[in-house]
């Protein structure tokens, strides 16, 4: 009975409280409604954020010590957040690391709900603003050149205006060439190859993040910064617009860890505390966040010598990580993404064969509007790329209403395109059984149901056995294609170890002899099938 | 052999044109339980149209043909897998020029598969049926082998005892031996002959001019679209009435 009245009488306050909140985020603080709100939105125990491992120190990336793990100074945050929010609800929590595509971040965080909240480097743009909520900032940054350390043209971004220059596409530093007026931006997917072509002479310049410069160019004695850092900006955290009441406990708590320290610790520990933070504290504990910062009230930071000692983290990362990263070390790392690909193939090709058999029969048995519709749906998979399918599935499907995780997603995009293939290889082969065959099953009596499921078709998926191993093989490359949408499959996570090791050339023949591995079988397997069952006649 | 009054095939007035060509022209045949008629004629006469017609497996576009109890209207209209076609086929099984066996399965399952999908056969019975069927054909010893280790007279036998499986009535047989070697098409022969004196009704479109002559009790001749000729073997090879049949016989047995 207690618990009951004591139901009724929360969710009353919920709904009464409910149309108050966007004004109330701060002052209710304290208020026991907001706190039992507050533990049911987070009833699963476990607080999921997204950001890209993809080689993004100091962000989020692979231990160098064990590639299995994650660490970052963002991966510090929002540990040290969900401890804060944990505290507060009196209820356990933790924080769960989920790996996106960087550029895909904000549909997982809309569309697809595969998390709540992006801890990434994300800043306001003129894109995203008013789509997501974003919380007080943790982080203040400036964008910084970076050249080559004989280059004596470049001297600022004014410079660079009919130069090559690198940069990560999409984020802010793109938008920022493109306002300068950069003819040539390059942009890339990761923050390891702009550096890598300025090196290589392919790019005059590279502009990116601070952070990012910290332990990608700085270690580098063949690169320099052109300047020093422009643009200064902010890092915030985003959650969806509608969910206020975690957006409201997120700030408090970037409060809390300013006001304690943690936060500027986090910050020297990964080399990235400056003065510019001073700008992070604002609101009514303004003064306690300077301080807890490493500020004095003047806002001047204070000798260093007084605050307390942190472990740096080295700055080589990628030196770290190509020394400790040994055959055994990312050897089952890459097994295990190969176990994905294998799975993913097999799954997609099952369902590729059942619904290309639909598609061949109708288009050869059925009723006028049938066949054009099998036909359209050949032309259509056969005619649009397959990352666009993959795409329209997994980030367009949850508008229609449909909610579909990564996996299931990645396996119907590639049964929904393969079919269309599969289904002519049925058709040509359904086509090469002879006429008579039919005639010899009908003059059984038999039905021409029957005589499809029991003489036609037998001999078709012989001879259609052989084209379908062909495409199997495909398909396991093709499977490399789903990392868009967040699956972590063989070729991906050769890209993320390679870019975090830069070993390129090790990893590459490594992780090529395992595709061999898994199609070889496959090969032998369809000429054995050849030999064994192909048409005879 | 005196026929009883009820024939068990009657063709009556049946037409069939493919595009423009008229292929059977008003045909009538009536043929009785127990008969062997040998359907002869030069090539495109229409022989193996009239087979397939009474076997339903092409159209035709005026007048019936009665297979037992069983009425095929010829309205053109699509045969698809009515039921009255169904019935028929069991009732007359067909023997094609090019075996037609089953490449997947074996000998026996290439006999069996009629009665178990059709008849609704348990496989035990299927099976001793199908084996003692292969005995038939004398080839009690290659159940188990496939169609392409078989050669063309073993597989016709084979495709034999597949029709015989169902238990007709009456088999239809489609220029059976035109695609084996001499002495295999005297195996094939053999089995008809034997069938014959069991008192099957056999159709055969032939052109074993001394097969007609030893085994059948009538010969029909087909000519572009029409019977020009019906008779006992005897009347009809040693004694043609028309031009055009002393023609054909000419030319075949020249």
């Amino acid at each position: 009975m207690f618990p009951t009245l004591r139901y009724w009488l929360t969710l009353t306050a919920v709904l009464f409280l409910g149309g108050l909140v966007r004004t109330a985020s701060v002052c209710a603080a304290d208020d026991p409604a907001y706190i039992e709100r507050l533990r049911q939105r987070l009833s699963s125990g476990i607080l999921k954020w997204g950001g890209d491992a993809e080689a993004s120190a100091p962000y989020q990336l692979r231990d160098p010590a064990d590639p299995e793990r994650v660490i970052g100074f963002e991966v510090e945050i929002a540990d040290a957040l969900v401890a804060e929010i944990s505290r507060r609800i009196e209820r356990p929590l933790k924080a769960e690391f989920v790996q996106y595509n960087w550029v895909s971040l904000e549909p997982g965080l809309q569309e697809t709900k595969d998390f709540d909240m992006i801890l990434a480097g994300f800043e306001k743009n003129a894109d995203n603003t008013g789509r997501v909520a974003f919380t007080r900032g943790y982080y203040v940054y400036g964008q910084q050149l970076v050249v080559r350390a004989d280059e004596t043209r470049i001297k600022s971004l004014s410079d660079c205006v009919d130069m090559r220059v690198a940069t990560l596409a999409g984020a802010l530093s793109d938008r920022i060439l493109q306002e300068v007026g950069v003819k040539q931006i390059v942009g890339f997917d990761t923050q390891v190859e702009p550096y890598r072509d300025l090196e290589l002479g392919r790019v005059d310049a590279a502009l990116l993040d601070y952070p990012i410069y910290t332990f990608y160019a700085a270690p580098n004695p063949r690169l320099k910064a052109a300047c020093p850092p422009t643009h200064q900006n902010t890092y915030h955290a985003a959650l969806r617009l509608d969910d206020r009441d975690l957006t409201a406990a997120v700030d408090d708590a970037l409060s809390q860890l300013m006001i304690r320290g943690t936060l500027r610790d986090i910050l020297r520990k990964w080399r990235l505390w400056n003065a510019d933070q001073r700008g992070l504290p604002d609101g009514k504990h303004r003064e306690a966040e300077l301080l807890g910062l490493g500020f004095d009230a003047q806002g001047q930071p204070v000798d260093p010598a007084t605050l307390p000692p942190v472990q740096e983290i080295p700055r080589d990362m990628i030196a770290e990580s190509s020394d400790h990263w040994t055959f055994d070390v990312y050897f089952p790392v890459l097994l295990r993404a190969a176990g994905m690909t294998v799975q993913l193939t097999f799954a997609s090709m099952a369902v590729a064969m059942a619904i290309g058999l639909l598609v061949a029969v109708s288009r050869l048995y059925g009723p006028a509007p049938l066949r054009h519709a099998a036909l359209c749906y050949v032309e259509f998979f056969r005619g649009i790329p397959l990352l666009l399918v993959l795409y329209f599935i997994y980030y367009g499907a949850p508008n229609l209403g449909f909610e579909i995780s990564a996996i299931p997603a990645a396996i119907l995009g590639f049964g929904i395109v393969y079919a269309a293939y599969e289904a002519e290889v049925y058709r040509s082969a359904i086509e090469s059984v002879p006429r008579g065959q039919w005639e010899a099953g009908r003059a059984l009596g038999m039905a021409d149901v029957q005589v499809f499921r029991r003489v036609i078709f037998p001999q078709a998926f012989r001879t259609a056995l052989g084209p379908m191993t062909n495409d199997f093989v495909a398909m396991f490359k093709d499977t490399s294609l789903v990392s868009v949408i967040a699956v972590q499959e063989l070729t991906k996570e050769y890209l993320v170890l390679a870019r975090s090791s830069f070993k390129f050339v090790e990893l590459g023949l490594l992780t090529a002899a395992l595709y061999m591995a898994m199609s070889i079988p496959l090969g032998y397997l369809s000429r054995y099938l050849e030999r064994r069952w192909g048409p005879k006649r | 052999m005196s026929p009883s009054p009820q024939p068990f095939i009657a063709v009556q007035g049946v037409t069939k044109r493919f595009a423009d060509r008229l292929v059977l022209d008003d045909v009538s045949l009536d043929i009785y339980p127990g008969e062997t008629v040998a359907l002869i004629g030069p090539s495109g006469g229409g022989k193996s149209t009239l087979l397939r017609s009474i076997n339903a497996l092409n159209t035709i576009d005026a007048g019936q043909i009665k297979v037992g109890e069983h009425v095929l209207a010829g309205n053109g209209a699509s045969l698809g897998q009515g039921t009255i076609v169904r019935q028929i086929r069991c009732v007359v099984g067909m023997i094609f020029q090019d075996f037609q066996l089953f490449p997947h399965l074996s000998a026996l399952d290439n006999v069996i598969e009629g009665p178990l999908r059709v008849l609704g056969w348990s496989r035990d019975k299927a099976v001793a049926k199908g084996r003692e069927l292969l005995d038939r054909v004398g080839l009690g010893d290659r159940s188990q082998a496939f169609p392409d280790q078989l050669s063309g007279g073993q597989k016709q036998r084979i495709a034999i005892a597949r029709a015989l499986a169902m238990e007709p009535r009456g088999l239809l047989c489609d220029e059976i031996t035109s695609a084996l070697d001499p002495e295999l098409k005297h195996e094939v022969l053999e089995v008809l002959s034997d069938l014959k004196k069991e008192g099957m009704t056999l159709i055969v479109v032939t052109h074993e001019i001394g097969f007609a002559r030893r085994a059948a009790d009538r010969v029909v001749v087909l000519c572009g679209g029409k019977i020009i000729e019906d008779g006992p073997p005897d009347a009809v090879l040693g004694d043609p009435k028309s031009a055009r049949t002393r023609q054909f016989l000419q030319n075949v047995l020249a």
